[in-house]
């Protein structure tokens, strides 16, 4: 879960990639990588900058960018996203060689997993290709070390031909020496990479090579230019045209040794189809070779991997387990939360009185206490003592599983039903990232590769319930329907509860994703290659500060910049008559026949209806508005809350209702703008507002009806 | 001699075998090549999915999930 305010909103989709230097002397380093390979960590290590980490593959979706300085030098790190491969057949992969062939890199660190070190060199190989200015940072050693994995270093350099280092990034290890020996790079004249094809192929290469070489003038590697337009691939053409100011292919000397060269692959009986498979083959079997001298394995490598693996995504145990651990983490949130909301609440209205009373005294008009007091600190307390405890237990906890590498075990395990709804398993990757924030989910939704598959995983994020959401839902639950007796028991019930609610958006999710493939987004499921990284140790210490500090800092901050002018205006309408009643008492009356039908009251819809900007302050705005007619005499006890909920005529099927608008209504207003950037259009930001909000209100009409027809409520 | 091919989503959990011929084209074959699958290439079922589908193989040294599809474009031997 990105859930940072560099994952969020305005800064979550790419500002294209400028690289901000700070002086001529910086120099810019490009850090390259198969997914999930650590180099969000190595980012992290070097630059002291946070971006977010996990363990699977695809959390870096855009392109970020940090400083490092030694004694050496002043550098620029430039965090690429994860590819298996440079030869852009996805948009990460795109833009990873676009950078690497563009982007003014002056060298590039390519981070290989020991744990896996043959593909990863593949990708290392195809760098080399581009530029001999690469250094190769070997890591996750420790890791590879436990399984019995070792990599010869000095052996892997002689092989490549270029700096090797060995490092364990997490625990932070190697990095200096690894920045140590990107100087040995910069500025390195570029040498014949360690990579053969087989005859025809180099023969060919060499038939287009001269006439390439004075249109490059040395800017880009010959060689590796002549193999790419040996299998056209028009992004990087168009790349080339821009960077050479000229069309290489409307160059007659270069069209004339193409042609020749295809003449001379044709008689090897290689076709241009054949061509890309030969020269993969090529890289991969050179791969291979090198891994042979240079990789020695262990028997019993990854036993354990397996063993967990048997136990988390069985048949037998698979499904079960996943739903017992969404189940306890819920109940740890319900359980561990009562105690310090009841104290924040406590502290935070204690807090209030002293303002009042010092106000009081130093004779301030009434409004200024009703406007900034009661207004402004009650409704951002309210935010705070409600909202954050949840937050602060479900975080820590669902990144630790997220850290361990679970992960992409439920889109393993839920992938057959994604299929069935004809997208994609990764889906239920951004819907995990949904449940911390729908914002993040829908930037999550790049590692979907379908355009129309992403399409149906941003449409229907918003069915899992995001954080925001999770408090609201825990307080109807506990005052509702889990009785008002407290302990274990009662916590243990609400999380089944809890766990029905998101199921149902999970139902939902399906349903819509489908409905979707069949009607606007028509279209067969595409094929599905996910991996499945080993199980790591999570960090825990690093892992309960990092999410409690950066998420606590994010909810507080957005709390505050929404609830506080959401306090203020509510106070306003609550206090600004017309006609002989409050404007607040307008508004909910105007919306209240409709919300009837609906089987809330127009306070419900008109709170959910502010509660746009960020959903944490419904349940605030309800009590508010009810307060405004009645008091509330200890603010902390839910016994309290529910009678004055009561008193204002709600019933279990109020609570219902606003339970299943809480779980399906319109995005907030930073998913919205996520939604409008990821999509680049406002119809699908539109729609992406209209399925929820049409659905909830559908579905809540018919519960009620139903509710009321026989005579139930 | 002949030898019998046999898909790769026929395997067995713990059943290994070696690429004969990749039948996938377009985007999936690529991708199939990123990761290292081509004729050749030692495969293993790991696991797998609760529903059966997709299925877990160990391909150079790591674990990719594959749905029935794909993998039944893949012979092996």
């Amino acid at each position: 879960m990105g859930l940072t305010t560099g994952s969020t909103g305005r800064n979550a989709a790419d500002s294209g990639l400028t690289i901000r230097r700070l002086s001529q002397r910086d120099r810019v380093i490009a850090l390259a990588g198969n997914p999930n390979v650590g180099k969000s960590t190595v980012f992290n290590v070097l630059t002291g900058m946070n971006q977010h980490t996990g363990n699977w593959p695809g959390k870096t979706v855009s392109c970020a960018q940090g400083r490092y300085s030694n004694s050496r030098g002043d550098y620029i790190l430039v965090d690429l996203p994860g590819t298996y491969s440079l030869a852009a057949h996805s948009a990460e992969e795109e833009a990873a060689r676009d950078f690497l062939c563009f982007g003014d890199a002056d060298a590039v660190i390519v981070v290989c997993d020991a744990t896996c070190l043959e593909r990863n060199l593949n990708l290392v190989l195809q760098a080399l290709e581009i530029t001999s200015r690469v250094v190769v940072c070997v890591n996750l050693l420790d890791e590879a070390r436990r399984k019995g994995i070792r990599v010869d270093l000095k052996k892997l350099e002689q092989e490549l031909g270029v700096p090797v280092t060995g490092a364990s990034a997490r625990s932070g290890k190697g990095l200096t020496a690894l920045m140590n020996r990107v100087e040995e790079v910069l500025g390195r004249e570029e040498q014949p990479p360690p990579i053969r094809y087989i005859e025809p192929i180099e023969q060919a290469a060499a038939m287009v090579e001269p006439a390439l070489r004075p249109l490059l003038k040395g800017r880009l590697n010959s060689r590796w230019i002549a193999l790419k337009l040996l299998d056209p691939d028009p992004a990087l053409e168009q790349g080339l045209a821009s960077l050479l100011g000229a069309n290489l292919l409307e160059q007659e000397t270069v069209r004339s040794a193409l042609e020749a060269a295809w003449e001379t692959l044709s008689q090897a009986g290689i076709s241009r189809d054949t061509l890309q498979d030969k020269l993969t083959a090529c890289l991969v079997l050179t791969a291979e070779g090198i891994c042979l001298e240079t990789v020695s394995t262990g028997s019993q490598s990854e036993a354990r991997d397996r063993k967990l693996d048997r136990l988390l995504t069985s048949k037998a145990t698979g499904i079960p387990i996943m739903l017992l651990l969404l189940i306890v983490v819920f109940w740890l949130t319900i359980e561990g939360a009562n105690y310090p909301s009841q104290l924040l609440s406590a502290g935070l209205f204690w807090l209030q009185d002293r303002l009042t009373e010092l106000l009081r005294w130093l004779h301030a008009p009434e409004w200024v206490n009703g406007l900034f007091v009661e207004g402004v600190c009650r409704t951002l307390f309210w935010v705070v003592s409600v909202m954050l405890p949840p937050m602060a237990i479900f975080f820590p906890f669902f990144t630790l599983l997220e850290d361990f590498g679970y992960l992409p075990r439920v889109a393993f395990n839920l992938d057959h039903l994604f299929k069935k709804a004809k997208t994609c398993g990764k889906q239920s990757l951004t819907m995990c990232m949904g449940l911390g924030c729908n914002a993040a989910g829908v930037v999550g939704c790049r590692i979907i590769d379908s355009p129309r598959e992403r399409l149906i995983a941003v449409l229907t994020n918003s069915f899992v319930p995001c954080n925001g959401r999770f408090p609201t839902l825990i307080a109807i639950i506990t005052m509702f329907f889990a009785g008002m007796t407290a302990g274990p028991l009662q916590s243990g019930i609400s999380a089944l509860i809890l766990l029905g609610v998101i199921l149902l958006g999970v139902l939902l999710t399906f349903g819509v994703s489908r409905l979707l493939s069949e009607t606007l987004l028509k279209g067969a499921p595409s094929s599905f290659a996910l991996e499945l990284p080993p199980y790591r140790k999570p960090q825990i210490g690093r892992v309960i500060v990092r999410s409690l500090f950066d998420r606590t800092l994010f909810v507080l901050g957005r709390a505050a910049a929404v609830a506080a002018p959401a306090g203020l205006l509510l106070w306003l309408l609550a206090n600004i008559q017309a006609d002989g009643s409050s404007l607040l008492a307008h508004c909910a009356g105007f919306l209240d026949p409709f919300a009837q039908l609906l089987g809330m009251d127009g306070v419900i819809l008109l709170a959910f209806i502010l509660g746009f900007p960020a959903n944490e302050i419904v349940v605030p705005i309800i009590l508010m508005c009810y307060l405004s007619t009645g008091t509330l005499a200890d603010y902390g006890s839910l016994t309290e809350l529910k009678s004055l909920l009561v008193e204002n005529g709600w019933t279990w099927v109020t609570a219902v209702s606003t339970m299943l608008f809480c779980l399906i209504h319109w995005p907030c207003s930073t998913t919205c703008m996520t939604i409008r950037k990821e999509t680049g259009s406002w119809k699908w930001t539109a729609l992406s507002v209209l399925i929820p909000t049409g659905i909830g209100l559908l579905v809540c009409f018919l519960f009620t009806s139903a509710v009321r027809l026989l005579g139930l409520g | 001699m002949t030898i019998q091919k046999l898909s790769l989503c026929d395997l067995t959990e713990g059943q290994c075998a070696r690429v004969a011929e990749i039948l996938l084209t377009g985007p999936m074959r690529r991708r199939l090549r990123d990761l290292g699958i081509i004729e050749g290439t030692r495969v293993e079922c790991l696991q797998r999915s609760p529903f059966g589908d997709p299925a877990a193989y160990r391909i150079r040294g790591a674990a990719i999930a594959l749905r029935r599809e794909d993998s039944r474009g893949i012979l092996v031997c």
